[in-house]
């Protein structure tokens, strides 16, 4: 259930790419900057033009309106966008958020009357990530998203999206340049090389 | 009454006050000097052989010549706005669509204008057809070309934000509602505001030229009026056209934003 499958993914002059995801499995992706892995997950998210086939379980992409799959396969980008002046105007409810979970990424329930400009960027990434599972997706396309945090939130991030995950669940393809997270976190670890292709394994 | 005429040298006379200010320019270093003298040569050039044609054109009001006028005045125009755009989209796409709305908008007004409002027989008396379109077409283009560039501009230095928006969930004109709103704003606020302090601030050109030439006051003022509602209405239109166009073609089929169909300019 909810497995992400990546069937012959051409884009720009890479590829072909063959993931298989399963549903509360994570694979974790590792390589040089600039090697296109942040490219790989925007493929997925369908932002940028591709060949091949994306399904998620048999749903393929290109047979729904393409925010659908976005709000299903929901990429946390590295760096994230905010463009109302207040943090609560840019979620679905704000209000219908568990406390719980704010508290447990270190917020209490007033920051969503926050400025925006006021956030630092930890909190903007602590942030997003909360924004993006509003929409309870179903694969979690996530580039670096710890990349900014200090290590009691890089330890309150992994968890929160470890158990998103396994409790969907939904599967992930996790992007780091710390191979000790991919290790905590990946049931695999695939490498990106300079060209674009990938090594290693499938997760199951 | 007719109107005084002026003389070359009259001209010539005005003409000093001009090379007065490139002086000025040249002693503090503007570099405005040569866009100074290109402009006013263009200004003379260009009336003079305006005045020609209309000449011409007022002797033989035959539609078709009237037609071909107005079409090279669209073909100018539609010119104009690509090339006051820093980043304009590609091709043969991005001119129709900035003269396409231009024509849709100005052309629908004017006709409107000439055969409801003023009736003439034939409608497109070329005294009354050529200087309305031309200036509907002016005010037009000003705010097509002004409200395009604000777009693509906000386009390119919020796409990151716009992918964001994307990734979210949001469809394509869901996450640009409020640059598709200032955009359209930044096109049609001027003329908005030129309508607030007509008369009290600026006393329009058409009036006073129609008052030199002998018309009365309050003649002058009804049709500056209908002038103003007029552009202020072909504007509007316009820039609301060339605008959601806009915002289509910078979307593909899959709602993903391509700004690779931008392209920067000088």
């Amino acid at each position: 259930m909810n497995t992400l499958t990546v069937e012959a993914l051409t884009f720009r002059d890479r590829g072909p790419y063959f993931l298989r995801i399963a549903g509360g499995k994570c694979l974790g992706l590792m390589g040089a900057s600039g090697a296109g892995k942040s490219l790989l997950l925007r493929a997925i998210a369908d932002l940028d033009p591709h060949g091949g086939r994306l399904l998620l379980d048999d749903m393929a992409c290109d047979q729904v309106p393409a925010p659908v799959w976005r709000r299903q396969v929901a990429l946390l980008p590295a760096e994230s966008g905010w463009w109302h002046d207040r943090v609560d105007e840019h979620f679905r409810n704000f209000g219908a958020l568990e406390s719980d979970k704010l508290a447990r990424l270190g917020f209490a329930t007033d920051v969503g009357g926050w400025q925006v400009s006021r956030l630092s960027t930890g909190e903007k990434q602590r942030l997003a990530v909360l924004r993006m599972l509003e929409n309870t997706p179903r694969t979690l396309l996530l580039d670096e998203p710890t990349a900014s945090l200090d290590a009691a939130n890089v330890t309150a991030v992994e968890k929160m999206l470890l158990d998103y995950g396994r409790t969907t669940p939904a599967a992930m393809l996790w992007v780091s340049h710390d191979p000790d997270q991919l290790a905590r976190v990946a049931d695999d670890i695939q490498v990106m090389n300079a060209d674009g292709s990938l090594t290693g394994g499938e997760v199951e | 009454m007719g109107v005084k005429p002026l003389s070359g040298f009259d001209l010539a006379l005005a003409g000093l006050l001009v090379l007065a200010l490139g002086l000025c320019s040249w002693r503090l270093r503007l570099g405005l000097e040569r866009r100074l003298a290109i402009s006013a040569l263009r200004t003379t050039v260009q009336l003079l052989l305006i005045g020609q044609v209309l000449r011409v054109l007022f002797a033989h009001a035959s539609f078709p010549f009237v037609f071909g006028i107005s079409m090279v005045m669209l073909l100018v125009a539609g010119r104009e706005v690509m090339a006051r755009q820093h980043r304009r989209i590609k091709g043969f796409s991005g001119w129709l669509l900035g003269t396409g709305s231009m024509f849709v908008s100005s052309f629908a007004v004017a006709f409107f204008a000439l055969a409801v409002v003023i009736a003439n027989d034939p409608w497109y008396t070329p005294q009354y057809a050529i200087p309305l379109l031309g200036m509907l077409l002016g005010n037009t283009m000003n705010g097509i070309s002004l409200s395009m560039d604000r777009l693509t501009e906000a386009f390119w230095q919020q796409r990151q934000i716009i992918e964001q928006r994307l990734v979210l969930g949001q469809t394509s004109m869901e996450a640009i509602e409020e640059l598709r709103q200032q955009a359209m704003r930044s096109g049609m606020i001027p003329i908005i505001n030129s309508m607030a302090v007509v008369g009290l601030v600026s006393l329009p050109g058409m009036m006073t030229g129609q008052i030199l030439g002998g018309s009365t006051p309050m003649d002058a003022v009804k049709y500056q009026i209908l002038i103003m509602f007029l552009i202020c209405a072909g504007t509007g239109f316009g820039v609301m056209t060339a605008i959601t166009l806009t915002c289509r073609k910078l979307f593909d089929e899959r709602q993903r934003l391509r700004l690779d169909v931008l392209k920067k300019q000088k």
